[in-house]
């Protein structure tokens, strides 16, 4: 049987375990989630810079659903498996993991696909407040963008998680990483429309982080939520995610295969 | 079967002196040295081999067993593994080897060994009915049942050590790489273990390559022992033959009926220990008869016990030549590289900047 058939026929065990080792994990995932809860932060700060008049373009009812829609896309496409990878690099229990054959890349998958619907729990309630309140009304109603947001969030996940793959498998090289995945985390605030609206950055950062692959990891599926635009440029930006995709896959598997030739799987 | 040739793994590890001055030191030069975990060792082991691997702490021993299982890739040198490069991890290989270190877990920490099982069975590919005949046969063997359902964490050594062979066993691989698989266990659970692994060698002709530190592990279970030293092989061959070639003096031990005289005693042979009435003799092979015969004779002693030398009084020893040949740069037992693979050495070093 091909490695790829067989890792099919593995997927639903080890989605199982995810879900197990989560509900395991629980204080460590609801200490993750808190730390999500920036956007509710920026949003009380920007509404009241809004209440009286809209700020370049940007009324209240825009910032409410902008930053309801942040936290929403945060946790449905966030991970956190740089940490991860690097701890099991620094420790060498990534030892045990090498030993199966399964790539890598798609064990981590699983077991962090498996924790999205432990994270509805906050985002289900996040998403009926954006409901019902006044930031519906800055919501978009094209069918076309309604329909692309979940495919965009999938490949959101995709790219956020082939991104910090490929960080943590820097330690490879680097045994503590904790400063790089600062710095990473630091421009991910400013470049994805994390902190706030990518058209409320300076002309000359937005016209870099349009094209970096910060903003189709996080800004993407909120502008499909939150924006008008035509039709052909929803496309196009999904067109640009999925480049994005393909971009940090390969990258991340090349990172991986280099970086597995170095490691010394210390202890023991 | 598996094959070692000229195996050779270094490791460039980072060298800093203690203290605040040598930390501010290092931000700017950093000072490198390189450690030859492996250098240049060559063997092979056949089908169903139960080979031991002996050596002091940082000997090599770890380190050539996880490039053997793949998880390291060798600074030079050839490894092969039933025919599979390890270092390239292909699935038919990984599905015919396995490694267990006493140091190192392959159970989920916060989940039952039994999700590690179903795990397993699923990235093996292991098919239903087999999984649960072998998982069974575990579960008796090693007395599992209790433990199946109990978080990893809250298993003692010795439970998370029986938990963890089984993980190992589960896809039933033919070789079986085994860096201290009975550590912290009591002596009944070491018994257990040894005769499960030598079943488990005999059942499916499995290739075992073991190092323990508790050599009874590896007199009782390995006909064939690899004897490594500072990353380089000093023995291959089996234990009579080590302890022959190193020691081919016998140990006689008796208890005293009557007081014998001291110089009677030196006539006979070293006096090794004596513990009250009980005496241990170091005597040279060709003299045993006589010495015998004149214990049990005119001697009148009780209890005798004529025993080879114990393997760890003769790796003391070997371990003993071989660092006092490095230090005076002489060739002591077959310790040093030869010269090629010193120079290989040496220079590796320089470019480490050391």
């Amino acid at each position: 049987m091909s490695r790829a058939a067989r890792t099919l026929r593995a997927l639903p065990t080890l989605l199982r375990i995810g879900v197990a080792e989560t509900i395991a994990y629980r204080a460590e995932f609801l200490v993750w989630i808190l730390t999500t809860t920036i956007p509710l932060v920026m949003l009380g700060l920007w509404s009241s810079v809004a209440s009286e008049e809209a700020f370049r373009g940007y009324g209240q009812d825009d910032f409410v659903a902008y930053y309801l829609a942040t936290l929403i896309v945060r946790n449905l496409a966030g991970t956190w498996v740089a940490w991860q990878i690097s701890e099991e690099i620094r420790l060498g229990s990534m030892a045990m993991r090498l030993l199966r054959p399964i790539h890598p890349f798609v064990a981590f998958a699983a077991s962090h696909v498996a924790a999205i619907p432990f994270r509805s729990l906050v985002v289900f309630p996040v998403a009926v407040v954006l409901l019902l309140s006044s930031g519906a009304n800055a919501l978009t109603r094209e069918p076309l963008q309604l329909a692309l947001i979940v495919p965009s969030l999938a490949i959101a996940w995709l790219i956020n998680f082939s991104i910090l793959f490929a960080l943590g498998t820097v330690s490879f090289w680097i045994t503590k990483m904790m400063g790089i995945l600062n710095l990473y985390f630091g421009l991910f605030m400013l470049l994805s429309g994390y902190l706030l609206p990518l058209p409320l950055l300076p002309s000359y950062i937005r016209g870099v982080a349009e094209w970096l692959p910060f903003r189709f990891m996080q800004s993407v599926p909120v502008e499909l939520m939150t924006r008008a635009m035509s039709q052909r440029e929803a496309l196009l930006l999904v067109g640009g995610q999925l480049a994005w995709a393909a971009g940090t896959l390969a990258l991340a598997l090349f990172v991986w295969d280099r970086g597995v030739k170095r490691f010394e799987s210390v202890g023991g | 079967m598996i094959r070692a040739r000229e195996l050779v793994k270094h490791f460039r590890v980072h060298k800093r002196p203690p203290g605040f001055a040598s930390a501010l030191r290092s931000l700017v030069r950093r000072r490198y040295e390189t450690v030859k975990a492996v250098d240049g060792v060559t063997f092979s082991i056949e089908r169903g081999e139960r080979v031991g691997f002996l050596g002091p702490n940082g000997a090599g021993k770890t380190t050539t067993l996880k490039v053997l299982a793949g998880l390291l890739h060798p600074t030079s040198g050839e490894v092969e593994v039933d025919g599979f490069v390890p270092f390239r991890r292909q699935t038919e290989l990984l599905e015919r080897i396995t490694l267990v270190m006493g140091q190192k877990s392959q159970l989920i920490w916060d989940l039952p060994p039994s999700e590690t099982y179903a795990l397993n069975r699923a990235v093996f590919d292991v098919p239903d009915a087999q999984f649960r005949q072998t998982l069974d046969e575990l579960t008796e063997l090693l007395e599992l049942a209790p433990l199946l359902d109990k978080p990893t964490r809250q298993l003692s050594l010795g439970e998370r050590m029986k938990c963890e062979l089984a993980a190992a066993l589960l896809h039933r691989p033919t070789t079986l790489f085994l860096d201290e698989p009975t550590i912290g266990l009591d002596v009944a659970m070491q018994l257990a273990i040894r005769d499960f692994v030598r079943s488990y060698n005999q059942r499916h002709e499995a290739t075992v390559l073991l190092t323990s530190h508790y050599m009874d592990d590896v007199v009782a279970l390995c006909p064939r022992i690899i004897v490594i030293d500072h990353g380089v092989l000093i023995h291959d061959g089996d234990l009579k033959g080590l302890v022959k070639t190193m020691d081919p003096d016998k140990r006689v031990s008796f208890t005293i009926v009557d007081p014998i005289a001291g110089d009677a005693l030196a006539k006979l042979g070293t006096v090794l220990a004596r513990d009250g009435h009980r005496l241990t003799l170091r005597v040279p092979e060709r003299e045993l008869p006589g010495v015998v015969g004149h214990l049990l004779g005119p001697l009148h002693v009780a209890d005798l016990a004529i025993e080879d030398p114990p393997l760890e009084e003769i790796l003391r020893v070997m371990f003993g030549k071989a660092r006092e040949g490095e230090a005076n740069g002489a060739a002591a037992v077959d310790a040093t590289p030869p010269p090629g693979k010193r120079a290989e050495a040496d220079r590796a070093e320089e470019e480490a900047g050391t």
